[in-house]
């Protein structure tokens, strides 16, 4: 019998571990820290702070 | 013994008032879920990583405008913002298909310059006045309706508050001028390319 070499990863195990880079995680967040939205007249401005 | 798990609500409205260690938390939270939706969708970890990104600052700017209702859960909600977002990456691609530059295949030989010469110019020109002359000989209501569309930019809204016919009259108006267009062509045997 031919030797199996290769093992079939189920749909379950292909996506256990995907998660975002951490570097994507921490520019929302700084994202969201800079971000600051300003009303004026009725209508809300997003502006971003260094 | 504080073991009890902060709802999501809880910590939206606490980001909502500016804790900005509530949105991490979410984040924290949900990110497998979401990412793993969006990868299974793209199969692409670049890409899943850009529509994770774009999901979540869509779930920033909602939330710092003070635009969310507490109607839906989070995660559905942020869910739907991925699904939207993972439609719009492939109506992209399917307008512009991405060349992948390996092997025998040259980018440049797809790639042109989209300004046109002298030439080119001069064709172009020639062609509108004809098609100029050409819709000369559709219809009145027909004609109105194309030249409104086409020359003056309006939409099909527009076109109908002004011409005082309903937007579906407007759309079989400018639908059968463009058949009556085609079919003129054909009559005179042109060809309007360049």
């Amino acid at each position: 019998m031919r030797k199996l070499y290769t093992k079939k990863i189920s749909k379950k195990d292909q996506f256990k571990d995907l998660n975002p880079k951490k570097e994507t995680v921490e520019f929302l967040l700084n994202y969201s820290k800079a971000l600051r939205v300003v009303e004026t007249r009725g209508i809300k401005f997003g502006t971003i702070l260094n | 013994m504080n073991n009890v798990e902060i709802t999501d609500a809880v910590l939206v409205r606490e980001y909502m008032q500016g804790n900005e260690i509530a949105l991490s938390k979410l984040i924290n939270r949900h990110q497998h879920r979401i990412y793993s939706f969006i990868f299974s969708k793209v199969f692409d970890r670049d890409v899943a990583e850009d529509i994770f990104q774009d999901t979540f600052i869509k779930v920033i700017n909602t939330l710092k405008r003070g635009k969310y209702n507490e109607e839906g859960k989070f995660l559905p909600w942020v869910m739907r913002i991925a699904h939207n977002l993972v439609i719009d990456h492939f109506r992209r691609n399917k307008r512009m298909p991405k060349f992948d530059n390996s092997g025998d295949f040259n980018i440049f030989s797809v790639l042109s310059d989209s300004e046109l010469n002298i030439e080119t110019q001069i064709i172009k020109d020639q062609i509108e006045n004809d098609v100029k002359e050409l819709i000369k000989e559709l219809p009145e209501d027909q004609l109105e309706v194309l030249t409104m569309r086409i020359y003056k930019d309006m939409s099909f809204k527009e076109i109908s508050e002004r011409t005082g016919v309903s937007i579906n009259t407007a759309l079989g108006r400018m639908r059968y001028a463009l058949i009556n267009l085609r079919k003129i062509i054909e009559k005179h045997n042109l060809v309007l390319t360049n």
